[in-house]
């Protein structure tokens, strides 16, 4: 009777036949292990390494057991190697301030990182754009390429190698969840099984695996999710010349958007979201007709319709009117002369998010919590601010003697962030969609949009605020 | 969010309760997630019509309420005297044993408690540390909880670093302390229970303790004097006393008495003795008297709807006190004298005037 009498929320064992093998609160009978860890993280991606990373350099995280499990090898480095990669992040000053709080952002800064101080977002279908900058020319954001976040993680870790361990090559295979609260002999401790056999107890486990979150399909929480019929080709290009290159350019075609982002005087980084079949033609194109479709991606005004383009006058010399202070010309990107052998690279877009960021002993961060489109730069960034609040979260905890799973810590760390990341997921599929056609009523309601939002200077620098958070 | 589910938990067990009620059937509150959305709405209370049977419904009926008085059920009637603990008491109690470790159980309101307990209890602490060590900050200090029940506040201060002796003289108690802090090796190092006394242990632990913890105990003491005699008789020179409890205001006997035993019947009716409640100036009164210097009084306030207590300046529920043992030295001037709120009694004292001090002192 005392079971029956759990939170409805558990939604415990009678009620979950039918979802699957791991999907039960199977009890635990086992013998006790010797060691139970305060938090284990299963995922030792960008996110999941800054959380165990964030932890071990907790001050109140000192005598407590931390352990980080990856399923693939250690990647080291003897040197930074010459040749950019492909797949780079958009790192905001928030996400910045959180990798330099563990001393990570001092080995990117040694390694290689891009400041960009402007950004520029502008319709294929109109002459509206949008332009970001800060005021005191401040750096809007820092574009890393993700091996070279990875390894400054990498070595953070080592660094506290006391209080966390790695284990690489270990993928869990299997979870049991504890129930509500002791029952004779059942253990009140999260156990996972890993691929060799080997198991383990820990009091908090952090789910930080990906969007096809094995962690969060064993909990059994519902996830929201759909595929974009889009692919995001990736690449790193040679500019024309060498220019300064700090401002990060962004083109909404009807097809997707295609951005040009900073990694160099001479490099730039490509992220083109396009058609399936469009992303496949992209990446099996001979290199010279790459660089004539992206050039003219960026320049040609073939979408441009006489309507659109009269429309957006109107509205501009009415924005003249009113606010006769500068008024921004769109500039144009600089053209591209090749691209990087072998460094095409395509790969699915989609969205998601889960119902439930936390259980009992259990939470979600990153992309295992939400995965979002990458028009807007703020995939990894939501996860490093899902670490920012649940380390804030988990450290207050622990400075309290709280058990670290318990639900009354947790769920304040969901409601700060799924307030957060709900709206900017919204925006990012609203502003995807808004974006994806060419019919003129929706262009010019986007074209009215756009040029309105430039010309008020105080809610460009909500967005700006929202999105460096 | 979470208020949320607080809300739905409650008005789903809530709605559980009516249902086994009118049904006639063995309560099960919890399964209803089909009626989280209805139930919502219906938080508010209302007062049963009939007369309180005690009874298998109405431990239901009990278990499924968070009101703000749930922890009136506290099970310890502690005696320092002779006379033994009420057995009857006891045995309606022992069947909520095994609730202590449900966070959303009848014990939530004492859970949560701990939100401001434990930085009460480790801030006073630290004070008298020159430093401590990071993640362990009550690493080195002894501490004996009085009346630790099922080992709420014990295990924090055992993740705190500290080591903890945790006396309760119901057995059960003990024991489901025991298999609870079984499974955290750490815990199983730092944590000793015993099922026994106050009395019975003061000879061998004299003078060992840095502070002694006494939560939501005093008020069901039937000699107090004995009571803190005994506490700081276990402290060294210089370790503090740490005291939550309820005032003895018309507040708590409206709130506390009419309304939870007789009108609610949330709490069986004579579990509670208005008479016993202490109030902050007469437990100063016995501190000062005992040589424990008082340091702070501070009010608590919970919220039922939240879940959540709070600091207040109002001590007329529930209060912490705070009191050190003096070092034998002669301390001319008592530290920081905070006296917060108003009672019936005192109005006719000013309650921020330090001649109070003086006046009880006589």
């Amino acid at each position: 009777m005392a079971a029956r009498l759990a939170v409805s929320r558990w939604r415990a064992a009678p009620s979950a036949a039918g979802r699957g093998p791991l999907l039960s609160c199977r009890r635990w009978s086992g013998a006790k292990a010797d060691t139970v860890y305060d938090v284990v993280v299963s995922g030792g991606g960008l996110v999941g390494a800054a959380m165990a990373c964030a932890l071990g350099y907790d001050i109140h995280f000192h005598d407590k057991k931390i352990l980080l499990l990856e399923a693939g090898p250690k990647k080291v480095w003897e040197k930074l190697p010459e040749t950019y990669s492909n797949r780079v992040s958009s790192i905001s000053p928030g996400s910045a301030t959180l990798l330099s709080s563990f001393g990570a952002w001092d080995h990117i800064c040694n390694m290689r990182y891009r400041a960009f101080r402007r950004m520029q977002v502008w319709d294929a279908c109109s002459e509206a754009l949008i332009m970001f900058d800060k005021d005191n020319l401040d750096d809007m954001g820092y574009i890393v390429e993700n091996d070279v976040i990875m390894c400054a993680l990498t070595k953070q870790l080592e660094a506290v190698s006391d209080r966390v361990t790695v284990l690489y090559r270990s993928k869990a295979v299997s979870y049991t969840w504890p129930y509500p609260f002791t029952m004779a002999d059942s253990s009140p401790w999260v156990h996972i099984t890993l691929g060799d056999g080997s198991t383990l107890q820990t009091k908090l486990l952090i789910g930080a695996d990906g969007h096809n979150s094995g962690v969060r399909q064993a909990a059994g929480i519902q996830n929201v999710s759909w595929n974009y019929d889009q692919s995001a080709v990736v690449a790193t290009l040679h500019l024309s010349e060498a220019t300064e290159n700090n401002v990060a350019w962004q083109r909404f075609l009807p097809s997707g958007p295609i951005a040009l982002l900073p990694l160099s005087d001479t490099l730039s980084s490509l992220v083109w979201s396009t058609s399936h079949e469009h992303a496949a033609e992209l990446v099996g194109m001979d290199e010279e007709k790459f660089v004539d479709t992206i050039n003219s991606a960026f320049w040609s005004d073939a979408n441009h319709t006489d309507f659109i383009d009269s429309a957006s006058t109107v509205l501009q010399s009415v924005v003249g009117f009113l606010r006769p202070t500068k008024v921004s010309a769109r500039q144009l990107p600089p053209s591209v002369a090749r691209v990087d052998a072998r460094s095409r690279v395509l790969f699915p877009l989609g969205l998601g998010h889960a119902a439930e960021y936390v259980r009992p002993r259990l939470a979600l961060i990153g992309d295992a919590a939400h995965r979002v489109h990458p028009l807007a730069g703020q995939g990894v960034n939501m996860g490093f601010g899902d670490v920012s609040s649940l380390v804030h979260h988990l450290s207050a905890a622990a400075f309290n003697g709280k058990d670290l799973g318990s639900m009354s810590h947790l769920t304040g760390y969901e409601t700060d962030r799924q307030r957060h990341n709900t709206a900017l997921l919204a925006a990012t599929d609203l502003l995807k969609r808004l974006y994806s056609t060419s019919a003129a009523p929706l262009v010019l309601l986007r074209t009215w949009g756009l040029q309105a939002t430039n010309a008020v200077s105080p809610l460009k620098e909500q967005i700006m605020a929202f999105a460096s958070k | 969010m979470w208020g949320g589910r607080k809300l739905s938990s409650f008005g789903n067990r809530f709605l559980g309760v009516l249902r086994s009620r009118c049904w006639s059937t063995q309560a099960e509150g919890a399964r209803l997630t089909s009626s989280a959305g209805e139930c919502q709405n219906q938080v508010s209370w209302t007062p049963q019509t009939k007369p309180w049977v005690f009874s298998e419904y109405r431990i239901m009926w009990f278990k499924s309420c968070r009101m703000t008085f749930a922890f009136y059920l506290l099970p310890r009637l502690y005696s320092t005297s002779q006379t033994t603990v009420d057995n009857s008491e006891i045995k309606t109690f022992l069947a909520l044993a095994h609730r202590w470790w449900d966070e959303q159980g009848v014990y939530a309101p004492l859970h949560s408690m701990n939100d401001l307990r434990v930085p009460f209890i480790r801030d006073n602490l630290l004070k008298t540390v020159a430093h401590h060590q990071s993640g362990k900050p009550l690493s080195g200090m002894k501490i004996l909880d009085v009346g630790c029940g099922g080992g709420l506040l014990s295990e924090p201060l055992g993740r705190l670093g500290a080591s903890v002796i945790g006396i309760d003289p119901v057995d059960e108690n003990i024991k489901i302390a025991q298999h609870h802090k079984s499974f955290d090796p750490v815990l199983d190092k730092r944590i000793e229970y015993r099922a026994c006394s106050l009395e019975e242990i003061v000879e061998e632990t004299a003078e060992t303790c840095d502070a002694v913890v006494a939560s939501e105990v005093v008020e069901h003491v039937i000699d107090l004097e004995t009571f803190i005699q005994c506490c700081c008789q276990v402290l060294k020179p210089g370790g503090s006393l740490f005291i939550t409890t309820i005032n003895k205001t018309q507040l708590s006997y409206a709130l506390g008495i009419v309304f939870s035993e007789q009108i609610a019947g949330i709490v069986p009716k004579g579990t509670h003795t208005w008479e016993k409640f202490v109030s902050p100036e007469k437990l100063e009164s016995i501190l000062e008297s005992n040589g424990l210097s008082v340091q702070t009084v501070a009010g608590m306030l919970y919220n039922p709807l939240s879940g959540y207590w709070h600091w207040s300046e109002n001590t007329s529920l529930n209060y912490a006190a705070h009191a050190v043992k003096s070092t034998g030295q002669e301390h001319p001037v008592p530290a920081e004298f905070v006296f917060k709120g108003e009672t019936e009694e005192l109005r006719d004292k000013d309650s921020t005037n330090p001649g109070v001090q003086e006046e009880l002192k006589k």
